[in-house]
């Protein structure tokens, strides 16, 4: 906060607190590196529409921070200590691309990040992450669905992989310097997550009866969502022109061909389920999210629109 | 004092802050300093190269670079991010590799390409890893996922040993 809580009168080594006011820069939450992007080129190439960039680069950071969050509900809840640490740490890369990301977007646009009270020091990938409201946010529905069970987890993270590693695969070649880096690193974590999600489908898939149930119920479920990580909104589309996104549209052979290594290897087919319609034709990208997301945000952003002035 | 001594007394300067994970190695011998550079008698640029994007310990490294330049006498200490070319584990030097082994973590093996698409493995990833503690070839990988973002979980079956692995990336 603005002020410190006062250090207690007695003697330092009885406060408990004492020792976690020395160096804030230790708290995760801003984690205090004041810009993520500091000595980065981050200039926008002379012929792109800088808010076509930006909305572009909060698409893909929203579709991370969200899913993020999502998964970070899964720490000290997951079957095991072992997959309780992997779904952290999917959870900690994800938060990591989206903290770039969104500082990216707030880069090439400074008009997307909401007004915060002035002198306030919220960096302002925080004030995009905390500020906005949830029809402001850009992420693909599949990311903010509330999580089921462990099974439901594995298709989500499956899904959601197959389909962001191939598009970091390709946006390694952006002409923007800082979604290049992105996607250069991206690729190295998310390959990870989906082969981790792409063994225990198939483990669960050959388990029990039980495990193969609750792993198709998840995938019927979930499959509605799958079209529309593939549909071209028009900014992806100007992204994609520009030389600096990817038309996802033009990854889903691509993905859909890795995903069906992985349901031929389970024994499984694509489900039949038609596609979750939008509302009125809009879609997550268009920020029409689902009752859900809300709640999430009032809880992920609690603590920040509280404290607007605050210091982390 | 010359430009060259004095890029010489940072470079010694940042070369020995460690990383706040894995302390037994530096920054330098992680491959995650980047670059040194004196702007003026006494303002010195740091780049650093996050391991893995999220990687919380950053500001730590910042912190400890700026405390370790400041007391070699640098006023002006700035520390900027380097996220291209992204962090490799073949940055990792050999004596990095050989401290990571003395703590008992396995260092990791030559890091895949990953040019093109990443192909899809759905056996548990090869490598020959042997147990830091006993050096048996016999070990199981536990997860792929492990105390930090940087490490898989390994147990030795000769010595019933768990360790951590360094992933390749």
């Amino acid at each position: 906060m603005e002020s410190h809580i006062d250090t207690p009168p007695e003697d330092e080594h009885d406060s408990a607190y004492s020792g976690l006011l020395v160096n804030d820069a230790h708290w995760a939450f801003g984690t205090d590196f004041e810009d993520p992007l500091a000595g980065v080129d981050t200039t926008v190439p002379g012929d792109v529409d800088a808010a076509t960039l930006a909305t572009y680069a909060l698409m893909l950071g929203d579709d991370a921070l969200v899913m993020s969050h999502r998964f970070s509900e899964w720490t000290s809840n997951a079957p095991d200590l072992e997959d309780d640490i992997a779904l952290s740490n999917i959870a900690l890369d994800l938060l990591g691309q989206a903290r770039l990301l969104l500082a990216r977007a707030a880069r090439a646009d400074d008009s997307l990040v909401p007004a915060l009270p002035e002198g306030s020091p919220t960096p302002p990938e925080d004030a995009l992450a905390f500020f906005r409201e949830a029809h402001q946010l850009r992420n693909v529905r599949l990311a903010e669905l509330v999580n089921g069970d462990f099974a439901e987890a594995t298709v989500r993270v499956l899904l959601f992989s197959v389909w962001r590693l191939a598009l970091l695969e390709r946006l390694r070649s952006s002409r923007d310097h800082v979604l290049a880096a992105v996607a250069a690193k991206g690729v190295k974590e998310v390959a990870y997550h989906r082969d981790y999600a792409a063994r225990w489908f198939v483990t669960l898939a050959g388990g029990t009866e039980e495990s193969r149930r609750r792993l198709v119920a998840a995938l019927d479920q979930l499959w509605p969502l799958w079209p529309e990580l593939f549909d071209t909104h028009p900014v992806e589309a100007a992204a994609a022109e520009a030389g600096v996104g990817v038309d996802p549209a033009t990854v889903r052979d691509a993905a859909e061909g890795v995903l069906d290594q992985v349901l031929d290897a389970a024994g499984l087919e694509r489900p039949q389920a038609p596609r979750r319609a939008g509302v009125l034709g809009r879609t997550g990208r268009d920020g029409m999210h689902g009752e859900p997301l809300s709640r999430m945000l009032a809880e992920m952003q609690s603590v920040a629109r509280a404290h607007p002035m605050g210091q982390w | 004092m010359s430009v060259a001594r004095t890029l010489e007394r940072a470079r010694a300067a940042a070369e020995r802050v460690t990383d706040p994970e894995l302390p037994m190695l530096t920054l330098a011998d992680l491959g995650v300093l980047r670059e040194v550079d004196v702007v003026a008698e006494s303002h010195v640029v740091v780049a650093i190269t996050p391991t893995y994007t999220g990687c919380p310990a950053m500001a730590a490294m910042r912190d400890d670079l700026v405390r370790e330049l400041s007391s070699a006498g640098f006023d002006r200490v700035e520390v900027r991010v380097s996220l291209d070319p992204a962090w490799t584990t073949d940055w990792i030097s050999p004596a990095g590799r050989a401290a990571l082994a003395t703590a008992g973590i396995s260092p990791p093996g030559p890091a895949p390409r990953t040019d093109g698409p990443v192909p899809l493995t759905l056996m548990p990833t090869a490598r020959q890893v042997r147990c830091p503690r006993c050096d048996s070839p016999a070990t199981d990988l536990v997860s792929e996922f492990g105390s930090t973002a940087c490490k898989a979980q390994y147990r030795c079956t000769a010595c019933l040993e768990p360790f951590d692995h360094v992933k390749e990336i």
